[in-house]
């Protein structure tokens, strides 16, 4: 079974971040990045997939998006979890996309690796769009089934059985492969590197490839081909200071109630 | 002038609140510049909600029903929603940011190779109907404010919550068929079933009060304080992490950043520090109570009241206080 993981490389989630001066985009300069969190549970899965079957072979991509971005770590953390190849994509023509023009530039890459099986986060913990996964898909015209907690693969039918929560329920849904199926939290629980993978990750083969290799068109791909810009960033908007209720447990709790109907007007 | 779609989303035969909620601002957008606002509804019996989407402001309601489309299909819904693209030529199609809604708005806006701007919380629409929207980002840290190079077909997926239903009464729509268009034999994934969920009525994402519980209920027992209030508002009821790695209450109740992100009238959290992976989902919370024996506790920061003290003294107390609240209402 030929499985690709697509991975993205984001701020740490606990990075304090700051704005550059035109509010264009974060100042990346200081920031630590990591795997973006839920495609940890993509790798993870990708590998237990090929541990049970006992054959197969785990790609990584990633793209660069940014030009201050180095998502060659990510790659190598995941060839240290255990993953056999990875791919770069990386072109300056590539950068500042939206998810439609980086779809583009990765389902390209992915029409050249052969796949039964594709493998993503559910989201990017930087972007929160949850699209370019879905959009791979759209693009390769395979099946996908997003945000799974729970996977059962039937390799001699070729099928795949996802459970994906919904409003009150799970939905229990099958695929025929190839697919494209995005990993939410509780699917797995990912490992960690260990020092033997570390070393071996060093000798596992990362390539790069840029607009030449892969044969996109310039006005598809990148900030040239993304249908929706960034006009800036801004804070949330700035909450009004609230107020502790003094008194003991009884008084505090009918101010509370009497504020929350004739001031807060929730109740 | 080119109209707005909004795809009002049903599931076993109701509308979601926040498709409806799409509608009235797609309402708001419109009334500006005049323009029509087209709904389409999908589904296996559904000609009957018609006329509530038409009271929820829809001129024109587009019903495309098939034995089919009795359970959520990417493929079979994006291929309904290009189909009435393709006959309306709208600015925009909006859709609420639901489980449904987020799947479905990036493969339709990757089919019809158009901008899409997913979970947004403000939206203001240019003369030329080009859509200025604000989403949030990084995990709620921040706010991306986005705008479509062209004003055509642009997707939108509205967070549930952050905006207003709008209720016209005595209006009745024009109600039309849309044909579901043949099985284009792409290979496609299929709900074999839905499993209801052991948890609460109301679902966190879509409640207009959420009680939560934290760390401080000591145990999984102590719920009971937590439901008990919940019930006596009609609220949902949400956990913290803590709450939940420790087996308290299963991951669909976990409100935070890798949770559920929620944005309800009232949020009150219970025995809850307020790190800022749960701020992450709850920050948009447009009333936040805070019940928390420690006063340093980062959540006082963000609560719009907060009361310091024993909450095992506390909630029994508010539930009692909002049972009298509610039935002094009914005298």
């Amino acid at each position: 079974m030929r499985i690709v993981v697509c991975i993205k490389q984001v701020p740490a989630t606990e990075s304090k971040l700051t704005l550059l001066a035109d509010s264009s985009d974060i100042d990346r300069s200081g920031l630590s990045f990591i795997v973006n969190p839920y495609d940890d549970f993509a790798v993870e899965e990708a590998l237990r997939i090929k541990e049970r079957l006992g054959t197969g072979e785990v790609t990584v991509v990633s793209l660069r998006h940014h030009a201050m971005q180095k998502p060659e770590e990510a790659l190598r953390t995941c060839l240290a979890m255990g993953a056999d190849r990875a791919v770069l994509l990386s072109d300056a023509a590539f950068e500042g996309g939206d998810s439609l023009s980086a779809s583009v530039v990765l389902a390209e890459a992915l029409r050249r690796l052969s796949f039964d099986l594709i493998l993503c986060g559910k989201q990017a913990v930087d972007d929160d769009g949850g699209a370019v996964a879905i959009q791979v898909a759209e693009l390769l015209g395979i099946p996908h089934v997003a945000v799974i907690n729970k996977l059962e693969l039937n390799v001699p039918a070729r099928t795949a059985m996802a459970h994906r929560p919904v409003e009150g329920g799970v939905e229990v849904v099958e695929t025929p492969l190839p697919a494209l199926l995005t990993c939410q939290k509780g699917l797995n629980e990912p490992r960690y590197p260990s020092l033997p993978g570390i070393m071996k990750a060093k000798q596992k083969p990362l390539e790069v490839w840029n607009r030449e290799t892969l044969g996109v068109a310039a006005e598809t791909i990148g900030a040239a081909g993304a249908a929706v810009a960034t006009i800036r960033l801004e804070p949330p908007p700035v909450r009004p200071a609230g107020q502790i209720i003094d008194g003991d447990a009884g008084t505090a709790v009918k101010e509370l109630v009497r504020r929350l109907r004739e001031e807060a007007k929730v109740i | 002038m080119n109209p707005i779609l909004v795809f009002c989303e049903q599931r076993d035969g109701r509308l979601k609140k926040a498709g409806l909620e799409a509608l009235g601002e797609a309402c708001r957008l419109a009334a500006s510049a005049t323009r029509d606002v087209v709904a389409v509804v999908i589904g296996a019996q559904v000609a009957s909600l018609a006329g509530e989407v038409g009271r929820s402001g829809a001129s024109r309601v587009l019903v495309a029903e098939d034995p089919r489309l009795a359970q959520y299909s990417s493929e079979l819904f994006t291929s309904v929603l290009a189909e009435a693209a393709t006959l309306l030529d709208p600015v925009a199609i909006l859709m609420g940011a639901t489980a449904m809604g987020k799947d479905l708005a990036p493969k339709l806006a990757a089919r019809l190779k158009t901008s899409l701007a997913q979970d947004c919380v403000a939206l203001a629409m240019e003369a030329d109907g080009t859509v200025v929207a604000t989403r949030p980002v990084y995990g709620g840290k921040l706010r991306a404010v986005v705008k479509a190079k062209r004003p055509r077909l642009q997707v939108l997926t509205l967070r549930p919550n952050a905006f207003a239903r709008q209720e016209a009464a005595g209006a009745t729509a024009r109600v039309e068929t849309l044909a579901v268009p043949p099985d284009n034999g792409r290979p496609r994934a299929t709900v074999r079933e839905v499993q209801p969920s052991a948890g609460g009525k109301v679902e966190l994402t879509e409640a207009a009060i959420i009680v939560s519980g934290g760390r401080g209920l000591k145990g999984p027992e102590n719920f009971k304080l937590i439901e008990e209030l919940a019930a006596a508002l009609g609220a949902a009821v949400g956990a913290s992490r803590a709450a939940v790695d420790a087996g308290w209450k299963p991951h669909s109740y976990q409100v935070g950043l890798t949770g559920k992100t929620v944005s309800p009238q009232l949020y009150i959290a219970c025995g809850i520090s307020g790190a800022i992976q749960h701020q992450a989902g709850m920050s948009s919370a447009r009333t936040i109570v805070a019940i928390n024996a420690n006063p340093n506790a980062p959540i006082f920061k963000l609560a719009t009241y907060g009361l310091v003290g024993d909450l095992f003294e506390i909630v029994p107390l508010l539930t009692q206080e909002v049972k009298k609240l509610k039935g002094g209402d009914q005298a």
